[in-house]
């Protein structure tokens, strides 16, 4: 755990903030302002995921849009099929939220199950071309797929919903993503002082040295992999709800960099870098998108400019390197 | 389903394999010289095409829009490489994907600003309009001509490397680059003409297709990332097993997207195996790289640890 005052302090300024502002856009009646924060936190949330493979285990996964697609598809087609009374495979559709996330986890996580067991017999490069191309897999069977919508995606005509809540309002929406986001970054705590996050961080630094100590570096590195997809599935259910649309650009392979990016700009395996780095490509394709069509290549010239001269992300420039206590 | 058009269609795969092949080419050569993994390849290709289809729309004349378009690729690619590649030889693969991800944002939008939003079209040359006969079907002239100038591409690709001085060089680059750099020769300028090489048949390739697609942004990272699986298959830095990747992807994709679908009817009624043909023949691939990786972890024609 790192000991560091200065990190607890940004991190509670990035916890309050996120759920400050858009209280006070309830307040000052700006919907978008919260549907702006909900996006921020759902990325955030996806990145967390993301951020045990490639944060703690150094697993360089290019292909994790695919399970924020999963999730999306699992909101989708559960809303369509209880909206039609039809099923799939034998199974009922469902409107409750409360159901349908743990299937979107269970289903993004089998699909982790099995990538990650053909990604993981390789790593470095390999293994960041090959769940690239997986997710790339997934993505065409998607779009040529014309049960679900193909290359249309799914509409959700009718939010899902949570018990006592009504979703359709922009700020319940926005405090049961934010509360997700709290227990994902409080999970993220929790594995990182485990015993088995101890291990994924030693398989990072040297696996050969965790094998010859007794510990199978490929079980701890598929089970952290799944448990990192489970929860970017999560994050898909919840923005195919925020935008009522389940769709295939999710996991379109530019999502799994911006996930990546995410967590760089905030800072590789710090506990509030996604939020961090999602608030920044949020906020920066929000201001720069309104002023100019082309925000793509002053993204591209920020995030090329900090890969080679600022490395560490924003938590690591503001907090300081993280120290191992 | 007639032999003829089974044989058509194989060829059709034989012309998308070499041009896949021209691709990973460029993509394991860096990789093999250099250690870096570069997603802004696809950029270099759909450079090549834009180049091209603009020359030629000009000029009037394709050959004129061809050399355009690869000497833009190659210009680019050598810019590319001393401006931001050469800082990213010594950093960790991360560095590498995220620096060549902005790379990818930057020339996208780029090409947009400089060609505007709207996809270009490239005819094909008057020189090779019109089919051949050949004895079980008649083929496109251009088509065929792809198929030759991918394979002439590779042959000269392997005497490069195989039998001249340069290529001596670029050998003994993959080995140890400390070793031949005390021997005096300047790897620094290396680096930059194999990126260069790699950026020109990427060029040359966007460029070929061009006339048989239209020219977009976005066009080269679909093949990017087939090339991703070609040299998975073929094995990371090696020429000769990128051509034989290519060769299989190109003709398995193409084959299982005509035959998938036929094959589906037999059992299943027509609407429903239309869709599920083409559903799993998009994934064929894919499938066959995950068997590969079974059998073989490290390609199938691994270079040296």
């Amino acid at each position: 755990m790192p000991d560091n005052r200065r990190e607890y302090a940004l991190n509670a300024v990035l916890a309050l903030g996120l759920l400050l502002v858009p209280l006070w856009a309830y307040w000052a009646g700006s919907p978008f302002t919260i549907t702006v924060f909900t996006r921020i936190a759902i990325f955030a949330l996806a990145a967390v995921g993301l951020n045990i493979a490639l944060g703690l285990g150094g697993m360089v996964s290019f292909g994790h849009a695919v399970y924020f697609g999963v999730g999306g598809y699992v909101a989708g087609i559960a809303a369509q099929h209880a909206f039609n009374g039809e099923t799939f495979l034998g199974i009922a559709g469902a409107n409750q939220m409360l159901i349908i996330w743990p299937i979107a986890m269970i289903a993004a996580g089998l699909l982790a199950a099995v990538i990650g067991a053909f990604s993981l017999r390789t790593s470095g490069i390999f293994f960041i071309m090959i769940t690239l191309a997986f997710a790339q897999m997934v993505y065409y069977f998607a779009i040529s797929w014309p049960t679900y919508g193909g290359e249309d995606g799914l509409p959700i005509y009718v939010r899902n919903t949570f018990p006592g809540l009504n979703t359709m309002r922009p700020w319940n929406l926005f405090i049961l993503c934010w509360c997700l986001l709290m227990l994902a970054i409080g999970a993220f705590a929790l594995i990182r002082a485990s015993r088995f996050g101890a291990a994924l961080m030693a398989i990072r630094q040297n696996p050969d040295r965790v094998a010859a100590v007794g510990i199978s570096p490929f079980g701890i590195k598929l089970a952290a992999f799944v448990i990192s997809a489970m929860i970017t599935g999560l994050a898909g259910a919840l923005m195919a709800d925020l935008s009522r649309f389940a769709s295939p650009a999710a996991m379109a392979w530019t999502m799994s960099g911006e996930l990546i990016v995410i967590i760089i700009l905030g800072g590789t395996g710090r506990l509030f870098g996604p939020v961090a780095g999602a608030a920044v490509l949020v906020g920066f394709e929000v201001i720069f998108g309104g002023m100019t069509e082309h925000w793509r290549l002053w993204l591209g010239l920020v995030l090329l400019l900090t890969v080679l001269f600022a490395r560490g992300g924003i938590v690591t420039l503001i907090a300081g390197r993280e120290r191992l206590g | 389903m007639t032999a003829a058009l089974l044989f058509e269609q194989f060829l059709n795969g034989l012309q998308f394999g070499l041009m896949l092949f021209l691709m990973s080419a460029g993509l394991t050569l860096v990789f093999g010289v250099m250690g870096l993994i570069n997603l802004a390849h696809g950029s270099l290709f759909m450079i090549g095409a834009f180049f091209c289809a603009a020359a030629a729309g000009l000029t009037g004349n394709f050959w004129l829009g061809l050399a355009a378009g690869m000497a833009a690729a190659a210009a680019a690619g050598a810019l590319i490489e001393v401006t931001v590649m050469r800082r990213l030889y010594t950093r960790d693969h991360l560095d590498q994907v995220l620096a060549t991800f902005a790379l990818i944002l930057i020339l996208s939008e780029g090409t947009k600003i400089l060609f505007g939003p709207f996809p270009l079209y490239l005819d094909v040359p008057p020189l090779l309009t019109g089919t051949v006969n050949l004895g079980l079907t008649p083929y496109p002239l251009y088509r065929l001509a792809l198929i030759v100038a991918g394979l002439g591409v590779a042959l000269g690709l392997w005497l490069l490397i195989g039998r001249t001085r340069l290529g001596i060089r670029i050998r003994a680059g993959e080995n140890d680059r400390e070793m031949i750099a005390a021997l005096g020769v300047n790897i620094r300028a290396l680096y930059t003409f194999v990126f260069a090489l790699g950026a020109a048949l990427a060029g040359l390739a966007g460029a070929l297709v061009g006339a048989v697609q239209s020219v977009q942004v976005g066009m080269g990272e679909p093949v990017l990332i087939l090339a991703f699986v070609v040299i998975v298959i073929g094995g990371i830095g090696s020429i000769r097993g990128a051509m034989v990747g290519a060769l299989l992807v190109g003709v398995i994709d193409t084959m299982g997207r005509f035959l998938l679908p036929q094959v589906f009817a037999l059992f299943l009624d027509p609407s429903k195996a239309s869709g599920a043909g083409a559903a799993l023949a998009s994934m064929l691939v894919y499938l066959l790289m995950a068997l590969i990786l079974v059998i073989r972890p490290k390609g199938l024609f691994p270079v040296h640890a």
